[in-house]
Order: C-alpha cells, then structure tokens, then sequence
C-alpha cells in the first residue's frame, strides 16, 4: 500500500512539472488558436539566458530580471516580425511559422550561448521528504507550489485586470473584439510576454532538474498529452491533465511496465490522451466547438 | 550566333578554367588522405559532439604540422552536420564514401552505434572500414563475418564485463558476487539493450542476480524506476544511460537514497555532461573509461604547445581541452592514424582506399613502445587487431567524479574475452546465415 500510495503521491508531483509546460501552450492557444510549437524553443532560450547570466556573475535575482526583459522584448519581436505579417492567414500557416520560429530559437539559444550542458542550482535541496512510509520529494513539491502560485497569478490576469478581459474576449471571438477596438496586435504581444514567463519558470524547474541543455526543448513533448486530456483552452484543465498524466504514466510504469518490458511512460501518456479524444475530443475543460452546418 | 573572336575567346578562358583545376585535383590525389566527418555540432547531443570534433581535428591537425602528415601524406577532412540522425549520417557516408577532390576515401567514423548498423551492409558493399570506437554492432567484433566493421577498444558486452569486473575487485573477488543485486538501468534502445545478454551470462558465471530495467528515451522523468530500484535494495547498479538520462538518473538516485558510490556508469554515461547537471548529486559517481579524461597525458602536452597555443584548436573553449569527449576524439583519431601508418607499411606511402585500409586496421598492433612514442601511455591501452578480432583491447579504466573533475581510479581493467567470444560469434553465425555471408577464414589469411 505504501508503494502504491508513494508512487501516486510522486506521479501527480511529477504531473505539475508537465503543467508548467502546458500552460505556455493554453496561454497562446486562448489567445491566437494556434498550437505553439516553439513553446519548448522560449523555455530552452530563457533557462540558458538566464544560466549563462548567472555564470557571467551577475546576481540571481538580477538574472532573473534581465531574462524576463529578454523574453518580452523576444515576444514584442515575435508579434512584429512573424505573427503580425500572417494576420487573417489560416492555423495551419501560423503553425507553420512557430515550427520555423523553433528551429530559429534553438539555433540562436546555441548560437549566442553555447551548446555546452549546464548545470543550474535554484537552491532547492532535493532530499526526500518521509510522511510516514511514504517518500515525497521535496524539490516536486515545491515545484506544485510554484505551479500554484502562477496559476493564481494568472488567474487573477484573465478574471480582475483589463487586459485580462480583452484576452478572454480575443479568445472568444476574435472579429467581435477587433470591432469593439481591442488591439489584437498588443493582445498578442502581451499573450507571447506572458507564456515566456511561464516558460521561463518552466524551464528554470526543468533546467534545475536535467541540467541546462538542448533536450530541454523535447520537454514539450510531456505537454501534448496533458493538453489533449485536459483541454487546450483551460488553464486548469492543463494542471489536472498534467496531475492525470503524472500519477497514470508512474502508476503504468510500477505496475504494468514489469509485465510488458518496462519502459512504458513516454507512449502510456499518449495512450491515455487517445482514450480521452475517443471519449472527450475537446478535452475535459476544453470548449467544445459548436458550428452552424 | 557568337562571332569567331567571341567563340575563341570564351574556348582559351576554358581551357584556362580546365587547366588551374587539374593541378588541384591531381596534386589532392597524389597527396591527400580524405576523411568523411559525420558530425554533431547543433542538436540534442552537441555538447558531446563539439568537442569530440575538437579532439579528432587537433590531432589530424597537429600530424600533418608537426610530423609532416602520415609518412608525408597529409589529412583532409569535411564535416557534414547530421544532428545524430540516422539518414544524415547514411546522406554524409554516400556523398563522401568516393572522397573528395580526387583525394580517396579510407574509412567512415560512424560515431553513431545506429548509423553503423544502418551503413553495415553499405559498407561492406563498398568496402570502407567503419570505425565506431567503444560502440557499433557488438558481433562485428568477429570479422570473418564483418570484413568491414570494427567496434574498437571495448564493445558492449566487454564493457559490461569490465565492470562486473570492477565490482567484483570492489568486493574483494569474483566469489563475493554470489547472491548479490546488481541492477542494470539501461536507456531503452539498441544501444541500452545490447548488454543484456552478456549480463545474463556473467550472472549465470558469476550467481549474482541480475536485474534489468529499462528507462524510455529521453528520460527525463525517471521516479518509476529508481522507485523499483529502492524497493529491490541493490548492492549495485550499473548505469547505462545516455544524454539527459544520466544526470537524471544520478539525481533521482540520490533522491531515493541509492548510494552513488554503488552506482557505475558505462563509456556513454561517464562524460562531464553527464555528471555537471547533476551537481553535488554526482560527487563519487563511477564510470567506465576507455577514453579516460584528463590532459595531463604527454599527448595533450604536444597538442598544447604545437595546436591549442599556436591557436589552430578547433576548440572554442579551450577549458575542454583534456575532457572526456574532447579525449574520445583524439583517441579514435590516433588510432585511425595509426591503422592508415600500419597499411602503408604494405601498400607504400600514399593515399590509401578502403580495401588497403582495412587490411590496416586488421594488422594494428599498438604496444607500449608505439603508445609510449605517440604519446597516448595511460590514454589508451595496448591494441592488437586482427581478422577474427576487430575490436582489440576489451579493456579500460574506472574513474570517479570528485565534484570539479573525473579522477581516474584504476588501472586498465581486462574485459572477459574468452566468456564473452562464444556470445558473439553465436551471433555473428545468426547473422551471415540470414544475410548468406561465407565467412572469412581467417586462419589462412594471417
């Protein structure tokens, strides 16, 4: 019982670690409709920027400031070179772009900065924690508290500010917002600043854990099961996606992975978001897609 | 219609043309021994591949500047990027197995274990040498079967042995093994696969019980495993990660508590890049060196004064000099160098094509006299191929991570050849009946 409860316990800790990824993809998504796959590119560029910041001696906090002014000058650049010319081109073209766009990050994060693997220390003692029997890690469960926190922030963005307001409507009808004067282009600037913080806090936790390194950008990888079980357009739904995918792919690989070779967790999670697009296309707090026919 | 003078004119500047590129190409082809460069420098594992680079191209650099090329011939090379992946690696063999600019080509560094399954049946088709040093199909060990492929110094199934071997120097003797746990956390590929059968093996030798388990690519979340790991309390385990697997296996080891002196990384998973991410976590780590680190060696002391102070390294950061991968890259090129030495003994003092590389590389025989004048004493071990043989040594060190840098602990430990050699050629056999081969006898050719 200790094993099961240890190992669901560490899977759905594991599981926020996925939803900080995620969230980046959902903020993008709400706000434009695209599928931002050089989401994985910001978060490898922020967490090296911020590294080779550091090392170069400049103080942590500072660092942390200077890669936040670096990602949002980063999405200014986006929304004018690259989005900002596609305006009322289909999805599919703006996908098209941010799969170019990633190929141009990850070359310019290792062009700039190296393709050496850094290590990175947030001063978070990785020592395990015992709740009874059971081991908790301590390093995940601050990772749950961040992944918290910025859901909160982030909440009190969409529901308390104006700006918050102005996302939701582009969101909902981007058509109707242009109509009532809501600057898309700002919109989306503001939209592309945001999830690069979040892939900034992303990738320091993920950096911190793995090392600062290219493999960095594949992290994502984890995020499209959690977006299709949870829905691309809820932020809650992307942290309990990511708390189902956790607990499901750590629970498969102690109980399961034994009778069929191991090594299940990375397709389990795709298996489990093929069920769930059988069974709930949109997700579980995704919008459901009504048209006229 | 271009006039008479037009039509003379435009004849003289290609018959200009045509004559400045002749001396070019036949002075390459007299002259120049052309090495293909399947390379790494962006991507997913371009932080090993830069400085292996560095490694292999200071070498070729520093002998064709200070010993005047191999017996006067000199080294060309071109890289072509392939980022590890397979058809890039298959693209860059194709576009450069004819060499380049007249200057031919002698063999493939593969520098991948799939690329040199992938090429196995193209190069013995065109018959050039693929040289994966510490890696490549582990029964190309038997070259009766495989003319054409030589996974050097210390295959897959020689590095599980030396470090069965090593343990059991840990434990006081090969008797010590028996009941003990030993645990194989292997990346779920054909590169993490290929030691399971000589763990079997040695275990069934040895009575250890052998435990296997499989971390899926890339392995950045791995509390699963190490879960199972605590639960089995092993007395060791052997770690055979690869990329980011490593330093996250080191760090959910010590998470859960595994002991990480107890823990012994192969060739792949014994790098800086593997222990640096992992930080404190990381601190007495092991693992197994046929390329061991460290620039202390009489070889990075001529490298030193004739390449990196000159300024002709390839090396960006010149704090690499000396590390793991940067010494993976000096060692596979000194041993190519040497092969290409040993057939020109043979086939005279020019540039050599596959077929008279090969017959270099079976006739390798590096001793301590060559390795102690080439400077490699302590880099490498002794090497002596041969037909039935292509992988030669089977051995290597053990070295330990203090936290700043690899410490290199033992001495060059023996792979146990004669357990393994019926493994492999029970496998080479599979392999020639399925693909029709009539094997080499190599008896009569030595």
């Amino acid at each position: 019982m200790n094993f099961f409860l240890e190992t669901l316990i560490g899977g759905l800790l594991a599981g926020t670690m996925y939803s900080l990824v995620a969230i980046g993809f959902v903020l993008i998504y709400k706000a434009s409709g695209v599928f931002n796959f050089a989401q994985g590119a910001m978060l490898l560029f922020s967490a090296l920027t911020f590294v080779s910041l550091h090392e170069q001696g400049v103080p942590f906090a500072l660092a942390l400031l200077l890669t936040l002014l670096v990602m949002i000058i980063g999405a200014l650049l986006i929304e004018r070179l690259v989005l900002r010319p596609l305006v009322n081109r289909s999805q599919i073209t703006l996908f098209m772009a941010t799969l170019g766009l990633s190929f141009i990050i990850e070359g310019l994060a290792q062009g700039l900065m190296g393709a050496q693997v850094r290590a990175l220390d947030l001063g978070i003692e990785d020592i395990p924690l015992f709740v009874g029997e059971v081991m908790i890690s301590q390093f995940d469960l601050i990772a749950a508290a961040v992944a918290a926190v910025l859901v909160a922030l982030l909440a009190l963005l969409f529901n308390r500010t104006r700006i918050g307001i102005a996302l939701r409507a582009v969101a909902d009808d981007t058509r109707a917002a242009l109509s009532i004067g809501i600057n898309l282009n700002r919109i989306w600037q503001i939209v592309w600043a945001v999830a690069g913080m979040v892939g900034l806090v992303a990738g320091l936790l993920w950096g911190a854990r793995q090392g600062v390194q290219f493999s960095l950008s594949l992290v994502v990888l984890k995020a499209l099961p959690v977006l299709i079980i949870g829905g691309f357009t809820s932020i809650g739904g992307a942290i309990v996606g990511g708390l189902i995918v956790g607990a499901a792919e750590n629970l498969a690989e102690a109980y399961i992975g034994p009778l069929i070779g191991g090594g299940i967790t990375p397709w389990f999670a795709y298996f489990l978001a093929l069920v769930f697009l059988y069974i709930r296309p949109a997700g579980l707090f995704g919008d459901r897609a009504i048209e006229r026919v | 219609m271009r006039n008479p003078f037009q039509r003379t004119l435009i004849g003289a500047l290609f018959a200009l043309g045509l004559q400045s590129l002749l001396p070019t190409v036949a002075q390459a082809a007299s002259n120049e021994q052309f090495v293909p460069m399947a390379t790494y420098r962006v991507g997913a594992y371009a932080s090993s591949g830069i400085p292996w680079w560095a490694g292999e191209i200071d070498y070729f650099r520093y002998i064709n500047e200070v010993e005047g090329g191999i017996n006067g011939v000199k080294l060309v090379w071109q890289e072509c990027e392939t980022e590890w992946s397979v058809d890039r690696i298959v693209e860059c063999y194709e576009r450069y197995k004819g060499g380049l600019n007249g200057a031919p080509t002698a063999f493939f560094f593969t520098h991948s274990t799939p690329g040199s399954y992938a090429l196995m049946e193209k190069g013995a088709a065109d018959r050039i040498p693929l040289i994966d040093g510490a890696g490549g199909r582990t029964e190309s060990t038997d070259g009766s079967v495989f003319p054409y492929a030589f996974p050097l110094l210390l295959n897959y199934y020689g590095q599980a042995s030396v470090g069965i071997n090593y343990i059991a120097q840990r434990e006081g003797g090969f008797d010590k093994l028996k009941g003990k746990k030993i645990v194989t956390v292997y990346h779920d590929s054909a590169y993490g696969r290929e030691t399971q059968a000589p763990m079997a093996l040695l275990a069934q030798k040895y009575g250890f019980e052998n435990i296997q388990i499989p971390v899926a690519d890339p392995g950045n979340e791995q509390s699963a495993q190490w879960r199972q790991v605590r639960q089995i309390k092993p007395d060791w385990v052997f770690l055979r990660t690869w990329g980011v697997s490593t330093p996250v296996g080191i760090k959910t080891a010590a998470r859960f508590g595994i002991a990480v002196d107890r823990i012994i990384g192969d060739v792949w998973a014994g790098s800086e890049a593997d222990v640096i991410p992992a930080g404190t976590a990381a601190k007495g780590y092991q693992a197994l060196a046929p390329f061991p680190g460290g620039a202390e060696f009489e070889i990075h002391k001529r490298l030193k004064q004739y390449i990196l102070d000159t300024g002709k390294s390839d090396l960006k950061d010149p704090a690499y000099f000396g590390k793991v991968y940067y010494n993976v890259g000096l060692i596979n090129a000194a041993i190519a160098v040497e092969a290409l030495r040993t057939a020109q003994t043979k086939f005279g003092h020019r540039p050599l094509n596959g077929e008279e590389a090969r017959w270099g590389f079976e006739h390798l025989n590096i001793d301590a006299a060559r390795l102690k004048a080439s400077g490699f004493e302590g880099l490498l071990p002794p090497l002596k191929l041969s037909c039935a043989d292509h992988e030669g040594g089977g051995a290597a060190r053990v070295q330990q991570w203090d936290g700043e840098k690899w410490q290199l602990v033992t001495g060059w430990l023996q792979a146990d050849r004669d357990t393994l050699r019926p493994l492999i050629e029970a496998k080479s056999a599979a392999y020639a009946k399925e693909k029709g081969i009539t094997p080499r006898d190599c008896a009569a050719e030595q």
